[in-house]
């Protein structure tokens, strides 16, 4: 129940533009990954296609390896709604089915799946719920709108629904730029609890948050406007930021820049 | 705290106007204000007027229990009496076979130009056709099924006929209206179901739509009370029949708007008069019931948030 992504060589285009270049990295299992870097350096994109989501836009496409353990996951014949069933997804601002109550939304993945099993469906969101903090606060009342919840609590939700389907990696897209302090905590303390059961890959605008809560750091640039965003620099975030090998990585953390 | 206060800055004795008021924008504020409230009255009068001459000529007749359950059977324009039912029975059962083809159609084709075909060739050609129906005429719309159903198959008059011609005209209508609440429905929805490993079509069928139903439903009752005011096309593709006829593959059919046009021609007559002016009304109600029960199901499916 988690595995470990190696990405070599992986050019990101949209269109004509190439909006990532040549990313190689490493991300181990049971561990927290951070991505950071200026807005527009291309690690929300980066991030996209670890699970092939990138794909939802019309024209983007990718070159190089991302393995999944052994597995390529642009191989031949790799199903990308496959591929999304162990690669789950956070995303930026909470976005729980309006229509659904907040039992439906953390039993969706699993019922829009086909799974029909009640007893099965209860247990599923219960354990959900308690893996990501939120089973005491909305114990009482799974039958309300998910859209009911605070912004903190609706992000929980959206946690718990991806830890639902049991990925084996979760990716979380800025998950709490949208959250008041509270709820930033709310959320970190999560991700610490989720490392023991899944790769964990995170990523933040917030360097205190990364520096809170990663394992590892990963630093994104982009030489100018237009230009494709590169991977500057990975290490043990201990080491990004304490004493960064590359200078850009420096002053972009000591806040010189971006 | 003190600290504070004696490095507070001297107030520097400048008054500013902070009244925003000068003359000449409030001129125009007024002026606008009374244009716009002025506009709207004149929309407001003709409609309200229509509604008060139609409801105190035709509510007397919506009284008794014969409009609602006899046909005009028998009864010539000089005599009093009979009924609506043949002709709102014909309404109803026109519109729901026009609503039966052509919702799916509609539905399916905004799911193809939001959901598939979005910045595609075909899809711009089919937009575009769109736009060109949303344009065409009743009576085209008749004298096409017209050509079509009577001309090379040679089938009859019927109440089938003037379904097709209405499914072209309501198409078009709850097409654009389900694309417009298919556009509405965020992205981060789709993704998120995208996410879950959830695939395209049943994140239409199970998250896409179900967001967007109470929006679709409006333009569905929308695109019928259109529908079923419209008069050309049961004027060329069925007669008008006195009797009940539930039928729609045979014989002659009565419907609302064709009653009204029977007894029209002998306005001067007061019992026809009387039976127009309740036509009439009951043609409003039908379409107000039908966007009640609209409104009734999109708040019975709204997003819920509390």
């Amino acid at each position: 129940m988690a595995k470990r992504i190696e990405v070599s060589g992986l050019n990101v285009y949209y269109g004509d533009f190439k909006a990532v270049e040549d990313v190689s990295m490493t991300v181990e299992p049971r561990s927290v990954t951070a991505f950071i870097g200026p807005s527009g350096c291309g690690k929300s994109t980066f991030l996209r296609t670890l699970n092939r989501m990138h794909e939802v836009i019309p024209g983007a496409r990718v070159e190089g390896k991302v393995m999944l353990d052994q597995q390529d996951l642009y191989g031949a014949g790799i199903d990308p709604v496959a591929v999304r069933r162990v690669v789950g997804m956070v995303f930026q601002r909470p976005n729980p089915f309006p229509t659904m109550s907040i039992f439906d939304n953390v039993a969706s993945g699993l019922k829009l799946n086909g799974v029909k099993d009640r007893k099965k469906l209860t247990e599923v969101v219960e354990s959900s719920l308690k893996g990501a903090n939120l089973w005491n606060e909305v114990k009482d009342r799974l039958d309300k709108p998910g859209a009911g919840l605070s912004g903190g609590q609706q992000q929980r939700l959206c946690i718990a629904r991806a830890i639902a389907v049991e990925p084996e990696v979760i990716l979380m897209d800025e998950p709490c730029s949208a959250l008041d302090p509270i709820s930033t905590l709310a959320i970190e303390d999560l991700i610490e609890k989720l490392k023991d059961r899944f790769t964990v890959v995170i990523v933040t605008h917030n360097m205190q948050q990364a520096a809170r809560v990663s394992d590892q750091t990963a630093f994104f640039n982009l030489a100018a406007t237009g230009k494709p965003g590169r991977l500057i620099e990975m290490a043990p975030t201990k080491q990004i930021f304490s004493n960064p090998a590359e200078k850009a990585t420096e002053d972009y953390i000591t806040g010189r820049f971006g | 705290m003190t600290a504070v206060a004696e490095n507070k800055p001297a107030y520097d004795g400048k008054v500013l106007d902070l009244t925003g008021k000068s003359g000449a924008r409030a001129f125009k504020n007024t002026l606008a204000t009374v244009l716009i409230v002025l506009a709207f009255a004149v929309a407001m009068i003709p409609l309200l007027w229509i509604l008060f001459t139609v409801v105190s000529k035709g509510y007397h007749l919506l009284l008794s229990a014969d409009w609602w359950s006899q046909s005009q059977r028998g009864i010539t324009v000089r005599r009093a009496g009979g009924g609506a039912y043949h002709a709102i029975m014909g309404t109803l059962i026109m519109a729901l076979i026009t609503a039966v083809i052509a919702v799916p159609i509609a539905i399916l084709g905004a799911i193809y130009l939001v959901e598939y075909g979005k910045g595609t060739r075909a899809a711009k050609v089919v937009s575009f056709m769109i736009d060109i129906l949303t344009g065409v005429p009743s009576i085209v719309a008749a004298l096409f099924v017209y050509a079509v159903w009577i001309t090379v198959f040679g089938f009859n008059r019927v109440g089938f006929a003037v379904s097709l011609s209405l499914v072209l005209l309501m198409l078009p209508v709850v097409l654009r209206s389900t694309e417009e609440m298919l556009k509405l429905v965020p992205d981060e929805l789709r993704e998120a179901s995208y996410a879950l490993g959830v695939p395209k079509w049943k994140t239409i069928l199970k998250v896409v739509v179900p967001t967007a139903f109470g929006g679709i439903i409006t333009g569905v009752m929308l695109g019928l009370a259109r529908v079923m005011g419209e008069t050309a096309p049961l004027l060329i593709l069925v007669g008008y029949s006195k009797n009940i006829n539930l039928n729609p593959f045979n014989g002659f059919m009565g419907a609302l708007p064709t009653m009204i046009n029977q007894d029209r021609t002998e306005l001067a007559l007061p019992n026809a008069a009387d039976r127009v002016w309740a036509a009439a009304l009951t043609l409003i109600l039908l379409v107000l019931a039908l966007n009640l029960l609209a409104r009734l199901i999109a708040r019975f499916s709204a997003i819920k948030s509390k």
